[in-house]
């Protein structure tokens, strides 16, 4: 049975699409698996960030809807045969999508995949929680400034509240992605530190990726930055966050900073 | 189309418990108005979404006035689902309805309704009712924004930190093994010993039986320590803990 990971941060345009795409491709490098399911209907991105947006036919809410079959939703990447997309629809709403036909496709996808990573629509209603209900474990996507940081803070209340495993009264694994660092505004001190995030939100780091040029000419492309370029400083953040999250235990860099924060984090209680 | 009714199921009632923020007017209503003002400019939201109470028992105002007051709250997004104390010559078609006590007679659950008494400390002392609170909940993770905790039997200790956006409504005292950014309110239901102790002082607000008072009203040298908070009179007392 396929694993179930949700993309999510309750804020916008803090790296949720970006880092789907780039965590799927990286765990489908690695011969897993993986398809990439996006729930911001209405606003899809990611088929573009994939470079697929001229081959959806189906999608998540045709699936849903009992208009197509799974497998005729399914695009897989022109470059990574073990990494698929399921797109979502651009011209329906958030509606179209009902917890008995999101449970169905999720059942169905994790008997053909070693991971499903569900990329979530900003927001607390609806999509968002539709897209975490089924997880089974979450990467918190955050930004270091305190309104991201926040929202993070509420999401992580509503994965502990709204989903499957809660209501199980299993624990959610919860990871911490912090997105978009900047080392020159960290140094002036115009953002939160790594560490006050950490204290703040008390959930596990699996990689800080770097504000980057490179995610901006992946994206234009139309490749996950872990394709694109495979030795940028956000991909290498990115490889070793996907290997974290399938458990391995790697030491954590600040970029900008040579020094290892490992024994640190770790030396956390995280919640 | 028409619809047949053969459903003769029948209406189910049920009694449920709301906490309500009551708020307590004194004269002259425009320095009150400013003091609350005050208090929903520096904790944005507060009134949002949330039942509010008009407690205007003992103010000797007619109709006219308590529709201006209406008003003014109405201005202000502050929804008013019910007015308590009123004489029924000022109550007026249109107005919220007459509430009493809190305490309904008719049902056992709702006599425990736990009231929120915003005041602050130039308002008459209430003679509130003490309620031993010798119960205690444990909540063992962090508070996150958006949750409230909400225990009026009792004290509520929590191991972990409260978010900014989340709230922790105790009928005691209220302890926080973490740092508190969020908001306090101990002896919620009328209990003027409770206390608020947190590892890290950085709330948004604090009360102590409908006492309040914003972090900005602290002396800075409280922010970021370890502190206890209890009630003198009608001020609220603090000092950092060792
Ligand atoms: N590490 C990064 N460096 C630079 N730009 C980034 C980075 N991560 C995301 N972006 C850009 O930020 C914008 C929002 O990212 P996106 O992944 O769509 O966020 P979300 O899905 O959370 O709304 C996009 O233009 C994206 O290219
Ligand atoms: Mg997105």
């Amino acid at each position: 049975m396929g694993k179930v990971i949700v993309v999510t941060s309750g804020k916008g345009g803090v790296g949720k699409t970006t880092s789907s795409a780039a965590l799927g491709a990286a765990l489908a490098q690695r011969g897993e698996k993986v398809a990439v399911v996006d729930f911001d209907v209405g606003l899809r991105n990611l088929d573009l960030v994939m470079g697929a947006e001229r081959r959806v036919v189906y999608d998540l809410v045709n699936v849903i809807q009992g208009e197509a079959k799974l497998p005729q939703a399914l695009i897989r990447d022109k470059r990574l045969e073990t990494l698929f997309l399921l797109p979502a629809s651009q011209t329906r709403d958030k509606d179209a999508l009902t917890p008995e036909g999101v449970e169905r496709v999720m059942g169905e996808l994790k008997r053909y995949f070693d991971w499903i990573i569900c990329d979530s629509p900003a927001g607390i209603e609806r999509g968002a929680t539709l897209a975490m209900r089924h997880a089974d474990m979450a990467v918190v996507v955050t930004n270091p400034e305190v309104s991201s940081v926040r929202d993070s803070d509420r999401i992580i209340g509503l994965l502990d509240a709204k989903t499957l495993k809660a209501e199980r009264g299993e624990r959610m694994e919860k990871h911490l992605l912090l997105t978009r660092y900047d080392a020159n505004r960290a140094e002036r001190g115009d953002m939160l530190k790594v560490d006050d995030v950490l204290e703040i939100l008390s959930i596990p780091l699996i990689g800080i990726i770097p504000e980057s040029m490179d995610v901006l000419r992946a994206s234009n492309i139309g490749a996950p930055v872990t394709l694109a370029d495979a030795r940028s400083t956000p991909a290498l953040a990115y490889f070793d966050a996907a290997r974290r999250l399938s458990g391995e235990v790697l030491p954590i860099t600040i970029p900008g900073e040579k020094r290892g924060i490992f024994g640190k984090i770790f030396g956390r209680k995280a919640a | 189309m028409t619809k047949v009714l053969t459903d003769a199921r029948s209406i189910r009632i049920k009694g449920r418990s709301f906490l309500a923020v009551v708020l307590s007017p004194d004269l002259p209503f425009d320095d009150w108005l400013v003091r609350l003002d005050d208090l929903a400019a520096r904790s944005a939201g507060f009134f949002l979404g949330r039942p509010v109470v008009l407690d205007v028992a003992d103010l000797p105002i007619d109709r006219t006035q308590l529709k201006e007051l209406l008003g003014e709250f109405a201005q202000r997004n502050v929804s008013i689902m019910g007015i308590e104390g009123a004489r029924p010559s000022i109550l007026a078609q249109g107005m919220p309805p007459a509430l009493k006590g809190g305490k309904p007679v008719s049902d056992e659950a709702v006599a425990k309704e736990p009231i929120i008494e915003l005041r602050n400390s130039q308002s008459k002392p209430v003679a509130a009712e003490v309620r031993p609170a010798s119960q205690s909940i444990i909540i063992r993770e962090p508070v996150r924004s958006g949750q409230s905790v909400i225990f009026p039997e009792g004290d509520v200790t929590v191991i972990g930190s409260v978010a900014s956006g989340a709230e922790i409504i105790a009928g005691g005292s209220v302890h926080i093994y973490g740092t508190l950014r969020g908001r306090a309110m101990a002896g919620s239901v009328g209990n003027a010993s409770a206390r608020i102790f947190c590892r890290k002082l950085e709330a948004e607000l604090l009360a102590i039986d409908g006492v309040y008072k914003m972090a900005e009203d602290m002396p800075p040298g409280l922010r970021g320590q370890p502190v206890q908070l209890w009630l003198e009179g009608d001020t609220i007392m603090a000092e950092t803990l060792i």
